[in-house]
């Protein structure tokens, strides 16, 4: 039998964004990755990102998530530079801020309540933003509908181009030396003698560590390591147009423009299991709401609709943990892969690197949060 | 660059492309048309500027994408000529509401 073992300094299970941003930010600290991903048969919740760098709305039940996210968001020109420096892709990070559009003044004042409830938290890291009435949107924004009746603005949010992010972070993970696996599928972990014994369909790998960053199958690998991720699928689908010449400078939740000229549309929530189906009801709703924000994307077409499976908590809010009994053993879940790549590369992979996780960053998103027995007693 | 072959089908229909009248036959698509009248590229492409011509003529590569009586981004082979149509060779991306 031909011997096809590897061995690493850490494996990262899970080559969608979030472990490809570890992966990355552990090779630039001279650790040897390799990064094992599944078939294309993966539920890759990467797939259905709307390519954001978000900050406005995050972090309402959580304060150290706001304050993570915008840790993130602040580190992102960084990050993008040097990811360019080193690969020579583009991302096309841009933070001009960002709208959320109101179609009726009861949405804008729940807005605006839900806005002011995140920065009234205790213990929040406050940042400012805006409500914008009807006139001031237009000014920023001169082709919406005249169902708009105003915005909130941050100018703290930014967007990029997601597909390129992908790209430069695997080019550049492979360029430091990390060894990217395909059709690695994980089927058993193993804690021994220090080191953990990977089983995959495509032969053993050993590595001094393991980072779990498998999107939703970190369920099911997280118990081989003495963890408990408690995450489910829900769904999101989103609708992609043909290349338009550019209109909208600033990005939005529901409806961007792309660098490359394409209208993204999102983003429904549906809690409908592992069916990453896209559904003519859902996205018909998308688009007629996309249309009232603005009329003139009725006359583009659409080239393309799908949908997506985010990994969601019960609380929304992301893990990030060590196991204690499988020492060197990482869990990383959450669904804001974009936005938080920044923050996985230069501020959790280098901890990770180390060995441990600083509980002034990390024990606020330990899944114990969800063990209410434990928490009585 | 392409010559019709004999017997030429169908009338003649009148048409402009950037302006220019150009005749075509019945039945002609709006690629063909563009082929006959010995237009070297229809589009530039909306990333990258890049000259485009007519390819697969059957509706699959969109590269002959065109702005028909103020519609872009409509696919050349796929809409047959008409009397009075404007064509228009289209210069990077499709503009919104056009």
């Amino acid at each position: 039998m031909p011997d096809t073992r590897r061995d690493f300094d850490i494996a990262v299970i899970g080559g969608g964004l979030v472990g490809s941003a570890i992966a990355w930010g552990l090779a630039r600290c001279g650790k040897r990755v390799g990064v094992l991903d599944e078939g294309d048969v993966a539920l890759r919740a990467s797939r259905g990102n709307f390519a954001l760098v978000w900050v406005q709305s995050k972090g309402l039940g959580l304060p150290p998530y706001s304050a993570w996210t915008m840790r993130s968001a602040n580190a992102w020109r960084e990050f993008a530079d040097a990811l360019e420096q080193q690969t020579g892709i583009s991302v096309a990070f841009e933070r001009p801020g960002g709208f959320n559009l109101s179609l009726s003044e009861r949405e804008w004042e729940a807005r605006r309540d839900l806005l002011q409830r995140i920065q009234d938290q205790p213990g929040m890291q406050r940042f400012p933003f805006e409500m914008f009435d009807r006139e001031r949107v237009k000014q920023a924004i001169p082709q919406i509908g005249p169902e708009v009746v105003g915005a909130s603005y941050s100018r703290f949010d930014g967007h990029c181009n997601s597909l390129r992010l992908f790209r430069a972070l695997n080019v550049g993970m492979q360029q430091l030396g990390a060894t990217y696996l395909a059709e690695h599928r994980v089927e058993d972990i193993e804690h021994t003698g220090g080191e953990f014994r990977l089983t995959t369909r495509s032969g053993e790998v050993r590595a001094a560590k393991v980072v779990l960053a498998a999107g939703i199958d970190s369920v099911r690998l997280a118990p081989m390591v003495g963890l408990n991720v408690p995450v489910r699928p829900q769904r999101g689908q989103l609708i992609v147009t043909e290349r338009t010449a550019p209109f909208l400078h600033y990005p939005m939740q529901t409806v961007r423009q792309t660098d490359e000229g394409t209208i993204m549309i999102g983003d429904s929530q549906e809690e409908v299991g592992a069916d990453p189906s896209s559904t003519r009801d859902v996205t018909a709703v998308l688009a007629n709401r996309a249309i009232r924000i603005f009329p003139q994307l009725a006359t583009l077409n659409i080239v393309r609709s799908w949908g997506c499976l985010r990994v969601m908590t019960k609380d929304g809010f992301p893990i990030y943990e060590q196991s204690t009994t499988c020492p060197g053993a990482f869990n990383a879940s959450c669904h804001s892969g974009v936005t938080l790549a920044a923050a996985h590369a230069l501020f959790l992979a280098p901890q990770i690197a180390e060995g441990q996780l600083s509980p002034q960053d990390f024990a606020p998103f330990s899944a114990r949060r969800f063990d209410v027995r434990a928490l009585a007693a | 660059m392409f010559a019709r072959l004999p017997p030429e089908a169908g009338d003649a229909v009148t048409l402009s492309i950037d302006g220019k009248a150009c005749t075509a036959r019945t039945n002609d698509t709006v690629a063909a048309a563009l082929l006959a009248s010995g237009l070297d590229h229809c589009r530039t492409t909306g990333v990258s500027g890049a000259p485009r011509a007519p390819y697969c003529m059957m509706g699959v590569c969109f590269d002959c994408l065109v702005t028909i009586d103020g519609i872009g981004n409509r696919q050349a082979c796929l809409v047959p000529v008409r009397e009075g149509m404007r064509v228009e060779v289209q210069r990077g991306k499709r503009e919104l509401g056009r």
